[in-house]
């Protein structure tokens, strides 16, 4: 229901998306600890309010991108396409 | 009993009902007087006309009492003679919860009243009215709780007492329920086809909108439809107004049902000549809400019985449908409504013997009755004997959709209700008429007009950006630069109105859940003093009508209970959806996609048994899978595997994309091979297996399983786009552009032989784990390669989608004389399981990482990056974690169950069977399982607990393969 701007596509309607997660950082799989290891795997933020996340257009263009949006009231500020996850 | 002697004058009649209460042509009804039918009520034979509802109809013959209350059994009558009379649920046919006070009466129907045992004249559960102390509200909370082994008694005495009709399985004709579906994209859409909503949809409509103007009732008008001639002239010039406009669709006997995030909005369409209901989802860019004023009941001793009734009820009745509500009338006016409701009354002959003003200090106290109204105390201390009381205290702003946009409505107590705070509204929603404040037609009118041509504007705003936002966008999509100034709809008055919500003694505030004033009282006095924690206790605005005629009485009384002012106290929140929707609604027309293969419609007609897998279907069997198995491993057999993901890869950094899903290596994979990979997600578990091939230098074809087709196309693009947007791989999905045959079994190659004639396939020429291109069976353009998942020589053969039916046949063809026939999903599980080759879900779960599922040799932990990199590596140094065992139960004619556990020496569970068959080959079953590794090193003995809570002996294989276990078949 919630109208999502495709940077390809234009606005289209949520179902036509996959909803990926918040984004994150992904460790150094050489040099990870099992503890950042694990919170990359299972932890989240969760933010009640502004965050960046990533959707898929699975029944679009089928690409990547990333949102930021409200949590609490649903507005979408900025959408681009996806880019690469910062590595630290 | 005090003598009626108006209403003793009433013949009684016992053998056929008749109009008694019908009046003389009204100049708004809408019944059409030249068509008479009949309709059956309780199994009785009633009149009536074409335009009634089934409640006009009845109440047009004196029909007093429709149902009984939910709890207390009390007989109800008519109170708001709309479709949210809470005493009017009838059940027609096999449709439980019908609208009586809506629904129109159609020749024939079968109507019966729901809830009512015996009889509605006699209920003997108005027994309970007695044990009323026993079932306040919250009772369930309180009483039958105890003994715990009474509970069953308790539920079937219960049961009895429940609410609602009968729901049919088929509909009395055998036709199952037909629902609909429909997309919209309105510019503008009205709600509430009343006079606002008419006058809105015109403006919005000529200034160039789309407009789609849903209304619930079976007619456009709102109030005007039974207002005085003033108001049935206006109706005739704006019902032609909206009919002669362009661009507006009326949906009446319609409700919209939610509002969502950015405008998605839902309606409910009724009354469609083929269809029974019709969700309609609609992308609205403006949305106006005109959904007006509901008349709310006043809560006083009495005001349940049959004969009280809302000054709009009694305005309906008489000038809708021709019905004389009554034959002795007292009226408490607290408006303008019940003065006119006085007048109609006073005009159809009916004796009004007494007008309370609530303006001046009137009230109505307390109301006698059982069946019917019998008198009325009024303020004054005087009991006056009756029939009908009518009371006119009150509006309550139809707010809901606005609160679902994020309205949160304010108490206004100089006028005696809630109003939407239109500051707080998102831009793309509105509101006028009733809802927004007074005055007269004209000015609710010029109001609703400058809300449609603002609704508008604000509209093709919205269009505008919406276009420029697309990536195609040109310049004129982008618009004119000048916009056109916002349009600001003149301020409506608010007209004061006294604040009458509870009189001087206890009523029902919520009819449908028979929730009482007092019970109100009781749950504050109990410690839920809000009204969110009240509304959950008592249940009050729960039912049906889900607040719109309790909600502000409710508020009212807790506020009342807590000394504290209706504003302190707050509303509930109005939640989608605004009406009562049937699940056949949202489910809509049957529509699921289904796959098959080129090839299935001939499985299908040689004898195949389906198996659904997904939105596949596919060939289980052809009628015995042992010996279809058996003939792979004898002669030769073939199989559709069109459902077989499979991914084209291109470019020069395929290698590295594989050695980043695969937990192998690929780099140095030549053209001409394949390899087999297994795929683990982050977290080190297994999450799909295929093999791949590499076509030329930057040319691979990747297989995948089946259900994972889709899952791994969107994990390589999220590698590929989210972390390597550098690598040049591109992908692309020809699942479906290839049908998938795999011949396999010793006289596989002698069979495929005969139909390739451009490749050598001999041993030598084409190995094991080979991949060739060439023609098959003259088609063109197929992709071979040499793997064995039965373990069996065999070969995998990609045709181009078009010829798999025509290649399939040749296969049969040329293979005659081998005895080559068809096998089933069935047959090849057999043959795998016989080999050991898992099945990933099948002999793996959500927590199996790679070395428990036998993968030690595959996974090579000194690459660059592999997805789940870290759980392998320390999966590998902590050896722990279950590992994939093959198992042979001592009696080799026992085959367990999958799923069945496997136990220590002392009973602890250690795994599970994760596979189980019978193998023709071995003649005895084969298993493979998931152990703890302690006890899987082969040989161990292992304790199976069967379902049926026996237990059996069996080992831990040497090998996973329990047949061929050296796999010199595969290789030869």
């Amino acid at each position: 229901m919630i109208l999502l701007p495709c940077p390809w596509c234009g606005p289209r309607d949520s179902e036509e998306f996959g909803y990926v997660g918040e984004i994150g950082a992904r460790p150094d799989p050489r040099t990870a600890t099992q503890q950042q290891w694990r919170d990359y795997l299972y932890l989240r933020r969760n933010v009640a309010g502004w965050a960046s996340e990533r959707w898929y257009h699975r029944m679009g263009c089928r690409r990547y991108l990333v949102i930021e949006r409200d949590s609490t009231t649903n507005e979408i500020r900025q959408s681009r396409p996806e880019t690469p996850r910062s590595k630290p | 009993m005090t003598s009626r002697p108006w209403r003793d004058a009433k013949p009684r009649r016992v053998v056929a009902p008749t109009m008694s209460m019908r009046l003389g042509p009204q100049a708004g009804e809408v019944i059409d007087r030249a068509a008479s039918i009949t309709f059956e009520w309780n199994g009785r034979t009633y009149p009536a006309h074409r335009g009634d509802t089934i409640a006009s109809a009845l109440a047009a013959c004196g029909v007093d009492v429709f149902s009984r209350s939910f709890k207390y059994h009390r007989p109800r009558g008519l109170l708001t003679a709309s479709h949210l009379d809470p005493g009017c649920m009838v059940q027609v046919g096999d449709e439980p919860n019908v609208r009586g006070a809506h629904r129109l009466v159609e020749a024939d129907m079968q109507v019966r009243s729901q809830d009512t045992w015996p009889s509605l004249s006699f209920d003997v559960k108005a027994a309970n009215e007695l044990v009323r102390r026993a079932l306040p509200a919250g009772f369930y909370y309180k009483t039958f709780m105890s003994p715990g082994w009474l509970w069953p008694t308790y539920e079937r005495v219960l049961e009895r007492f429940a609410h609602g009709g009968v729901v049919g399985t088929q509909a009395p004709d055998g036709r199952p329920g037909r629902y609909d579906k429909r997309h919209a994209h309105p510019d503008v859409l009205v709600a509430g086809g009343g006079p606002a909503g008419m006058a809105a949809a015109v403006a919005a409509a000529r200034a160039g909108s789309s407009v789609m103007l849903v209304e619930e009732e079976q007619q456009l008008g709102g109030h005007l439809r039974w207002g005085d001639d003033a108001d049935l002239s206006a109706l005739r010039e704006m019902r032609a107004l909206v009919e002669t406009t362009p661009g507006i669709e009326v949906l009446t006997d319609s409700v919209v049902l939610g509002r969502y995030d950015s405008n998605w909005v839902s309606v409910l369409q009724r009354g469609l000549p083929e269809i029974d209901e019709r969700l309609v989802k609609a992308r609205v860019k403006t949305l106006v809400v005109a959904a007006g004023l509901i008349e709310r009941p006043y809560v006083f001793a009495g005001n349940d019985v049959p004969g009280v009734m809302l000054s709009t009820a009694v305005r309906r009745l008489v000038n809708l449908y021709a019905v004389k509500p009554g034959e002795r009338a007292v009226v408490l006016a607290a408006n303008a409504a019940g003065d006119a409701a006085a007048a109609d009354l006073e005009r159809v002959g009916v004796d009004v013997v007494r007008v309370e003003d609530a303006r001046t200090g009137g009230d109505v106290v307390a109301v006698r009755g059982r069946g019917r109204v019998r008198s009325v105390q009024t303020a004054d201390g005087q009991s006056i004997d009756c029939d009908l009381v009518v009371t006119a205290t009150g509006w309550t702003a139809a707010v809901s959709l606005l609160t679902m946009a994020g309205d949160v409505p304010r108490y206004e107590p100089s006028a005696a209700r809630f109003m939407p705070d239109l500051a707080r509204l998102s831009v793309d929603v509105m509101a006028t008429g009733g809802i927004v404040g007074d005055g007269t037609l004209e000015e609710l009118v010029a109001h609703a007009d400058a809300t449609g041509r603002e609704a508008a504007r604000r509209a093709a705003a919205v269009a505008a950006t919406r276009r420029s936002a697309s990536p195609t966008a040109t310049v004129e999509d982008a618009g004119s630069g000048d916009a056109m100034p916002a349009i600001v709809p003149p301020t409506l008055p608010v007209n004061p109105h006294p604040e009458l919500f509870r009189g001087r003694t206890h009523g029902i505030v919520d009819f449908s859940e028979d929730v009482s004033s007092k019970d109100l009282f009781s749950a504050v006095a109990e410690g839920y003093r809000s009204a969110e924690l009240a509304k959950r206790y008592t249940t009050a605005t729960m039912g049906p009508a889900q607040g719109k005629l309790e909600t502000v009485n409710a508020v009212a009384v807790v506020a009342e209970a807590t000394g504290q002012t209706i504003a302190e106290t707050g509303t509930t929140t109005w939640r989608p959806p605004y009406a009562p929707v049937t699940l056949g609604a949202l489910a809509g027309r049957e529509r699921e996609p289904i796959r098959r293969s080129p090839m299935q419609a001939w499985h299908e007609s040689h004898g195949s048994t389906t198996l659904v897998a997904g939105a596949w279907v596919r060939p289980d069997h052809y009628g015995d899978p042992a010996a279809e198995a058996t003939a792979v491993r004898e002669g030769v057999g073939i199989i559709d595997v069109t459902p077989i993901g499979k991914l084209d890869l291109r470019g020069p950094d395929v290698a590295r994309l594989l050695n980043l899903v695969y937990v192998n290596k690929w780099s140095k994979l030549e053209v001409g091979r394949v390899r087999y990979g297994v795929m683990c997600g982050e977290d080190g578990v297994v999450i799909d297996d295929g093999v791949t091939g590499r076509l030329g230098d930057e040319h691979y074809l990747m297989s995948t399983t089946s259900s994972g087709a889709a899952a791994i196309w969107a994990w390589l693009e999220s590698w590929l786009q989210t972390d390597h947007p550098q690598w040049q791989v591109h992908v692309t999905p020809v699942t479906t552009s290839y049908a998938s045959i795999n011949v396999a079994g010793p006289d596989s190659r002698e069979l495929l032989g005969r139909v390739v004639d451009d490749l050598d396939i001999g041993p030598e020429a084409f190995p094991y784990m080979h991949v060739r291109t060439g023609r098959v069976a003259g088609v063109e353009g197929c992709v071979l390669w040499r793997i064995g998942f039965t373990g069996e020589l065999s070969f995998e053969l990609h045709v181009p989608a078009g010829y798999g039916l025509h290649v399939w046949e040749a296969l049969l063809e040329a293979g005659r004389d081998l005895g080559v026939r068809p096998f089933g999903i069935e047959a090849q599980r057999i043959l795998r399981l016989e080999k050991g080759h898992f099945i990933i879900g099948q002999d793996t779960d959500g927590l199996t990482r790679a070395y428990s599922a036998g993968l030690d040799g595959l996974v090579k932990l000194d690459k660059d990056d592999v997805a789940g990199m870290p759980e392998l590596r320390w999966q590998h140094d902590q050896r722990d974690g279950p590992r994939l065992v093959g198992l042979r139960t001592a009696d080799g004619s026992l085959v367990p169950v999958e799923g069945s556990q496997l136990v220590d020496r002392d009973g602890r569970i250690c795994g599970r069977v994760t596979s189980s068959r019978l193998s023709p080959s071995l003649g005895r079953s084969v298993c493979l399982g998931q152990l703890d590794a302690e006890h899987a090193q082969p040989g161990t003995q292992v304790t199976v607990r069967l379902i049926d809570g026996t237990t059996a002996a069996a080992v831990v294989t040497e090998h996973l393969a329990q047949v061929d276990p050296e796999g010199s078949r595969l290789r030869g």
